[in-house]
């Protein structure tokens, strides 16, 4: 945790303002986030913050674009739950809280002169944005990119213009598939890890950054594990209820861990044997 | 300009990694090169499961047909991947539409010639099983992750 978190009060929130929104699926939007006083802090691709929404309550939600291009905050947020559906009706111009930035970030520095195999599933890929985007900002640093996506349908493509602008680079593998789809769709139909045997990385020199569901990050790990990626070299992005954010309160514990505080970008074979544990 | 043999592409074929060279060459018996076109049917479902293909280029979507509905892709399939299982198993009818979604390359293998094999030497037939039984458990696994619907609401 970096110490100039803490240098106010990490219990109160700064002011922001709404600047831009983006609708990006029919449940979840993209708020730019522009501070009221102060230049916002610098943060890492995987942190996130403590979004406050007046009244109603705060959440964690992580950044979804890099610190390099812009002076705000980027948010993406789905409308799941009183807090984040207040999050997600926000109009330009109003006003939320927002403490942070907490946690682990995804490994792009180490991962410099390596394979970087991203696999998101459904809104994990906001979470992974931000790496990405570092990662191409530096594209000479790394070896062969690799970017995988599952979602539900070809409704449910979060990003779409990014995935587009990425797919046209001719140093980038983008493949999405998706869980269903009707015959107007000329993309791949599957879970997302069956996208991974297909994939060219070298199992050796690569570093995988997965986020999305439990289930599918479980999945896709073991897909990894399977291809000869080590443990050590698997990144997931871990969620729990988070309310303190600074690994005080334990709501977010898991097994011996705080995932906001340890996590939630965490090395698989720190966690391996929890994923499978009912009752984490 | 050397014409490449059927042995030969099909023991380059990932698929049949170490498979022995006297079941390659039975299994050559009963291979052929095919294309397809975009929008061409590799199977139809119903029809007699007597061809499975390995893609070798393209891609191939297997499709549900549900009346009143327009078809649903339950999955897609690619280079080094099987198209076509319900030759394995009675009553031999295609259980999928498999339709050509970009120009697909395969190897087409006469599934009836094969079967008549595997019934006259099982260790071809073993071998034959011991490829076909992890792309199935594969699928059914996948299939599997796909109703769970994990990107729903949570």
């Amino acid at each position: 945790m970096p110490s100039d978190v803490f240098a106010a009060d990490p219990f109160l929130p700064d002011l922001y303002r709404v600047g831009k929104v983006r609708r990006e699926l029919a449940d979840a939007v993209t708020l730019e986030l522009e501070p009221q006083s102060g230049p916002r802090p610098d943060f890492r691709p995987g942190q996130f913050n403590m979004l406050y929404a007046f009244g109603v309550g705060e959440v964690a939600i992580s950044m979804s674009a890099s610190a390099r291009l812009g002076t705000g905050f980027v948010h993406t947020v789905r409308n799941a739950g009183a807090v984040s559906g207040a999050l997600a009706r926000l109009e330009p111009g109003a006003t939320l809280g927002v403490r942070g930035p907490f946690g682990t970030g995804w490994p792009v520095v180490k991962a410099e002169g390596r394979d970087v195999l991203i696999v998101a599933g459904g809104l994990g890929l906001a979470p992974l944005r931000p790496a990405i985007q570092d990662v191409l900002a530096h594209r000479e640093r790394y070896g062969r990119v690799t970017i995988l996506v599952g979602c539900r349908s070809p409704h449910d493509i979060l990003y779409q213009h990014d995935l587009e602008e990425w797919r046209q680079r001719l140093d980038v593998t983008v493949e999405v598939t998706v869980d269903h789809a009707g015959t107007d769709w000329h993309g791949d139909v599957g879970f997302v890890t069956t996208l991974i045997p297909r994939s060219p990385f070298d199992p050796d020199k690569t570093v995988a950054m997965v986020c999305g569901p439990e289930v599918m990050m479980r999945f896709a790990a073991s897909a990894l594990l399977k291809a000869g990626v080590p443990a050590s070299e698997i990144h997931l992005s871990m969620e729990r209820n988070m309310k303190c954010a600074i690994g005080l309160c334990g709501h977010c514990q898991f097994g011996p861990t705080f995932v906001c505080k340890d996590g939630p970008v965490f090395p698989l074979d720190r966690i391996s044997g929890l994923l499978a544990v009912q009752e984490i | 300009m050397s014409i490449e043999t059927m042995d030969r592409i099909l023991a380059s074929q990932a698929f049949f990694a170490d498979f022995p060279a006297e079941f390659v060459e039975l299994l050559a018996g009963c291979a052929r090169n095919q294309h397809f076109k975009a929008g061409e049917y590799l199977i139809r479902e119903g029809d007699p499961a007597d061809r499975f293909f390995l893609v070798r280029q393209g891609k191939v979507a297997l499709e549900i047909t549900a009346p009143a509905r327009a078809p649903v892709i339950v999955t897609t399939l690619g280079e080094g991947e099987i198209v076509g299982v319900s030759w394995l198993i009675p009553p031999y009818r295609a259980e999928f539409d498999a339709r050509a979604v970009e120009p697909v390359r395969a190897i087409g293998i006469d599934a009836k010639c094969l079967r008549g094999k595997c019934e006259a030497d099982h260790h071809l037939g073993y071998e034959m099983m011991k490829r076909f039984l992890p792309v199935m458990v594969k699928r059914l696994h996948a299939t599997r992750l796909q109703i769970l619907d994990v990107y729903g609401q949570p």
